[in-house]
């Protein structure tokens, strides 16, 4: 017997000694080793004695004395495999709860992360179908206007092309894109709507896209050239050739003709640059001549820069190239610096957000927001897959000692065990997979960004990452209980079973179901929250009126014919034009000066006529509503908001005496004549309202009518309005939409988010509610003997219920106190933070929810309970 | 094969496993080496040859009982072979024949 006291070598390296050494040289080496500890203790102390233990431990790790590894052993476990499946399948059968619990959990949380995997697949397959997809980058640009903040943009200026050209060698070649090609395409009596980019010539030389017809070298070159997608081709032309046609594009300068030089196959939907058509960007250096605006270094609004790199470039020496050529640039312009870097083709899709991006993108925060999301409901289920293995290891123990008896090493049990829970994540996920199948199509139309950029598409390599999933879920979620079972004394289980208690990892289960839970009710306060301040958002009070106004996008028609037509219906009771819709995320700005010409304010504005303000109910505070006035009179009033007022301290801010005040608006003089009441022209998360003006323009300018319709029958007056529409243009579809609902779908970003997450958590609660299941029948089923001496005894159904109950409830009461206090800082601090007048963290409604999910799960634990109450003692006494 | 010759250290540790009859296990040949060359013999160096030595079969070796010294663990007695025994005597007669052959002349003037 050893004494207590005594000094022993630390365990870690006595035990990294018996890992690698050879069994048959292990105990004869690890007795010399304790020899030389125990004379060491003696002569040297014991912690001298303990380093000179380790640092032999380490000496002998020599080539005769590491353990080869054992081919028979992997032989075996690879023969064994076919027992271990037939071993699975037989316990899967008979237990049919426990299977279908995890098959049901597991499936239901792999199916979210079936569509991750769709999702990053597609996104992965990203503008892969340009032949040298790896050699392309892009130019992106960080602006930075005084000391605003930086931010980063897709776009460069038209000139970056260029001077990359000038100053830096061993560049293939140069593709540069100007985007707002677009227009209504005629070609003889045909009018087409088409929108596209302009190219330049290397266009074809750096990205891939097969042309039908036209020479791809030469296409792009000559001015006034056209390239057509074949649709666009066909829409326009039908099956007529359409090489060397002539179609008319109606320019700001007046029409030009444009010759079609090429025909390429439509573009791929894994494209990250979507067009209808190209045009040669040599047209802009003529019909944009007198443009000063065009090459401006800091105008990095429209066009877009492509390089096609050789493949042995030094990039860090290009990125150096391109900080000198920023650096010469950004001496033209005056209070801003444009920073220029490069993003790899392959990475756009997936990459950063950038302002300004070329075609719709998914944002990798988006995509980084459905990742975590759903690696936690999928861990959430390998926690019930965990917690219910080991809630049976009562039963299971003492099959596992036999097989230990009959000559199974560690390694065995822990293979059986780890292929059990593989064979369970198989069949999860194809049960995932048939719910992936129904999940999909609502997927897509929870935005219609994501049908114009996802197809989720089975190919052989998702379904090699499905299994691999399925592969991971499993080994994740039964690697712990293998562990504990491959542990179990053999001894202890055959002799008496008791002792080895079930429920020694109790406290551990108990943390997983406190984790599962706190998890789901954090999820459901997300939705809650988000769903609640979505419609604070909407509530939100702009400080004009958008009930029952519709607004008609004119698509360059003249506004006073549909007017006219819409005057004559008795449901519209008032028309108004404007240049834009406000309150959307659209802005239209300028310079405004006043007194001082050093102090310049950037102003949004709005033109519009004589009864936009009526109609919008917005409130004047002084001053008059505009006069009617002709399409060629000289602008020279303007309204402007109060927070103009405080930005130039105007009149001392009075609005009655700023009337009569004159401000310089681009360089010209105008007269304020009315001071209208702040309102929200920004979209209503924006932090705070800032300077607006009303200007005037005569319908005939306008962009959009907005009438004021009051209607019973709104099917009947829409054909109406449509029917008139038809009258003016039959090429263009209305575009009619009421106010109220395109405030809606400007938050369209916004609800389908909450739509993601309200979804998950759903999720989230089904899977810690199915395990909570799982758990209380097999508390109840082990504890089924003492309930019913418990009973015989004398306790009533109620004293059993309690009694059985309790450790759940207790879990789940803890789970509300985390989860509770620690999303609602969550939200308070971070997410809403950014957001001006958000609405404040619902807590009322978390309370709600929380008290819901307890709900549900007292109604389980209270059910089952109460039937295991109910038994009758007789039965399960006698049969011993 | 290359483990025909007894190397001078081997000679040493195979010689004291002779020495040592019945008691030769890793510690106490390290012990005895230490005591007659004086100079001290490493743990490893002794297992490494030890291990050497009965791959040459010039030694084998069986485990003893369990003790309570050594945290219970049993020591590997060695004992030395008839072909341990033959390589001993090997080098002992080679080491005579040469000592044979040296006039007494020479060995006096040292």
């Amino acid at each position: 017997m050893k004494v207590p006291s005594r000094p022993t070598p630390p365990g870690w390296a006595r035990r990294l000694l018996r890992w690698y050494c050879r069994p048959d040289l292990a105990e004869d080496l690890e007795g010399d080793l304790n020899e030389y500890f125990e004379r060491n203790v003696i002569l040297k102390g014991v912690r001298r004695s303990k380093l000179i233990y380790v640092l032999d431990v380490f000496k002998f790790c020599r080539p005769y004395t590491v353990r080869k590894p054992n081919f028979y052993d992997l032989l075996f476990q690879w023969i064994m495999i076919n027992s271990y499946l037939k071993l699975s399948t037989r316990i899967i059968l008979r237990n049919k709860l426990f299977s279908s619990i995890n098959i049901l959990g597991l499936g239901i949380s792999m199916s979210v992360g079936l569509l991750l995997i769709g999702l990053l697949s597609d996104m992965n397959s990203y503008d892969k179908f340009h032949e040298n997809h790896d050699r392309i980058y892009r130019v992106i640009s960080t602006y930075k206007y005084l000391d605003e903040e930086e931010s980063d943009f897709a776009s460069t200026s038209l000139r970056t092309g260029k001077a990359i050209e000038e100053s830096i060698a061993g560049i293939e070649k140069i593709a540069t894109l100007y985007r707002g090609f677009a227009g209504d395409l005629k070609s003889g009596e045909k009018t087409v709507p088409l929108t596209g980019l302009w190219a330049n010539e290397s266009f074809f030389d750096v990205f891939t896209f097969a042309m039908i017809s036209g020479d791809p070298s030469t296409a792009l070159k000559n001015p006034f050239s056209i390239v057509l997608t074949e649709k666009s081709a066909k829409k326009l032309f039908g099956d007529a050739e359409p090489l060397g046609k002539i179609i008319t594009h109606p320019g700001n300068q007046g029409n030009h003709e444009f010759t079609v030089t090429g025909v390429i196959k439509d573009v791929p939907l894994f494209s990250h640059m979507k067009f209808d058509m190209l045009a040669s960007l040599s047209t802009r250096a003529i019909t944009q001549k007198e443009s000063k605006h065009e090459m401006r270094w800091d105008n990095i609004w429209d066009a877009y820069t492509y390089l096609l790199l050789p493949g042995n470039i030094d990039l860090k020496n290009l990125l150096a190239n391109l900080n000198t050529i920023s650096a010469k640039e950004n001496q033209t312009i005056k209070n801003t610096t444009v920073k220029l870097s490069l993003q790899p083709l392959d990475e756009i899709a997936l990459g950063k957000d950038l302002n300004n991006s070329i075609g719709p993108v998914m944002g990798s925060s988006n995509v980084w927001m459905i990742g975590v999301l759903s690696v936690i409901v999928i861990v959430s289920a390998c926690f019930n897959y965990t917690n219910l293995s080991i809630a049976r290891s009562l039963r299971r123990s003492r099959e596992v000692g036999i097989r230990k008896v009959v000559g199974a090493l560690r390694i065995h049990v822990l293979g059986q065990f780890v292929v059990e829970a593989v064979v369970i994540a198989l069949l999860a996920v194809i049960f995932s997979f048939a719910l992936l199948t129904l999940v999909k199509p609502h997927f897509l139309s929870l935005n219609d960004g994501y049908r114009e950029m996802l197809k989720l598409d089975l190919s052989l390599e998702v379904i090699v990452y499905f299994i691999l999933l399925a592969f991971a879920v499993g080994i994740l979620s039964g690697l712990f209980p293998a562990i504990f079972f491959a542990r179990v004394n053999t001894i202890q289980v055959l002799k008496n079973i008791s002792t080895v208690r079930g429920f020694r990892n109790f406290t551990m289960r108990k943390v997983l179901i406190v984790a599962q839970f706190t998890i789901s009710l954090m999820f459901i306060a997300a939705t809650i929250i988000g769903y609640k301040h979505y419609k604070h958002v909407l509530a939100f009070d702009l400080g004009f009126d958008t009930e029952n106004v519709l607004n008609i996008g004119l698509a360059g028609n003249k506004a006073d014919h549909l007017i006219k037509e819409l005057a004559e219906m008795p449901e519209v009771k008032s028309v108004s034009t404007s240049s834009i819709i406000t309150s959307l995320g659209n802005y239209w700005g300028t310079n405004v000066k006043y007194i001082n010409p050093q102090d310049s304010a950037f102003v949004n504005y709005n033109f519009i006529d004589e009864h936009y303000l009526p109609l919008h109910g917005h409130k004047l505070i002084a001053g008059r509503n505009f006069n009617s006035k002709g399409t060629d009179a000289v602008e020279s009033e303007v309204i402007v908001n109060e927070k103009i007022l405080y930005r130039f301290n105007i009149a001392t801010q009075d609005p009655r005496k700023a009337i009569g005040e004159i401000v310089t608006v681009n360089g010209k003089k105008m007269e304020i004549i009315g001071v209208v009441k702040d309102f929200q022209f920004g979209k209503s998360i924006d932090k705070e309202i800032k300077e607006f003006m009303f200007r005037y323009s005569n319908s005939l300018n306008a962009r959009y009518v907005n009438a004021k319709v009051l209607s019973n029958d709104w099917p009947a007056t829409f054909a109406k309005i449509e029917s008139a529409w038809k009258k003016i243009d039959d090429v263009h579809p209305l575009e009619a939409t009421f106010y109220n609902e395109q405030i809606e779908s400007s938050y369209r970003d916004f609800s389908s988010r909450i739509k993601v997450i309200g979804m998950l958590s759903f999720l989230a609660v089904c899977i810690a509610t199915i395990g909570l299941l799982g758990m209380v029948v097999f508390t109840t089923e082990t504890r089924l003997k003492e309930i019913s001496i418990r009973k015989v005894l004398g306790a009533n159904e109620g004293n059993l219920v309690v009694l059985l109950s309790k450790g759940f409830l207790a879990s789940l009461a803890v789970a509300a106190l985390v989860s509770l206090p620690a999303t609602h800082f969550f939200f308070a601090k971070y997410v809403l933070d950014e957001y001006a007048d958000g609405a404040p963290p619902a807590l009322t409604e978390m309370l709600l929810g929380t008290a819901m999910v307890m709900f549900i799960a007292f109604i389980m634990i209270g059910s089952h309970t109460l039937h295991a109450s109910r038994a009758n003692p007789a039965d399960v006494l006698k049969n011993e | 094969m290359k483990g025909t010759n007894l190397g001078e250290f081997e000679e040493l540790v195979l010689l004291t496993i002779a020495a040592l009859v019945n008691d030769a296990y890793s510690v106490a040949i390290c012990d005895e080496l230490t005591k007659s060359t004086g100079r001290s013999a490493k743990l490893g160096v002794v297992h490494a040859v030890l291990n050497r030595l009965e791959e040459k079969g010039l030694v084998k070796s069986k485990l003893g009982e369990a003790t309570s010294t050594r945290g219970g663990k049993r020591k590997r007695y060695f004992t030395i072979t008839n072909g341990g025994r033959a390589a001993l005597i090997k080098s002992k007669e080679l080491r005579d024949e040469l000592w044979s052959k040296i006039p007494d002349l020479i060995l006096k003037r040292i």
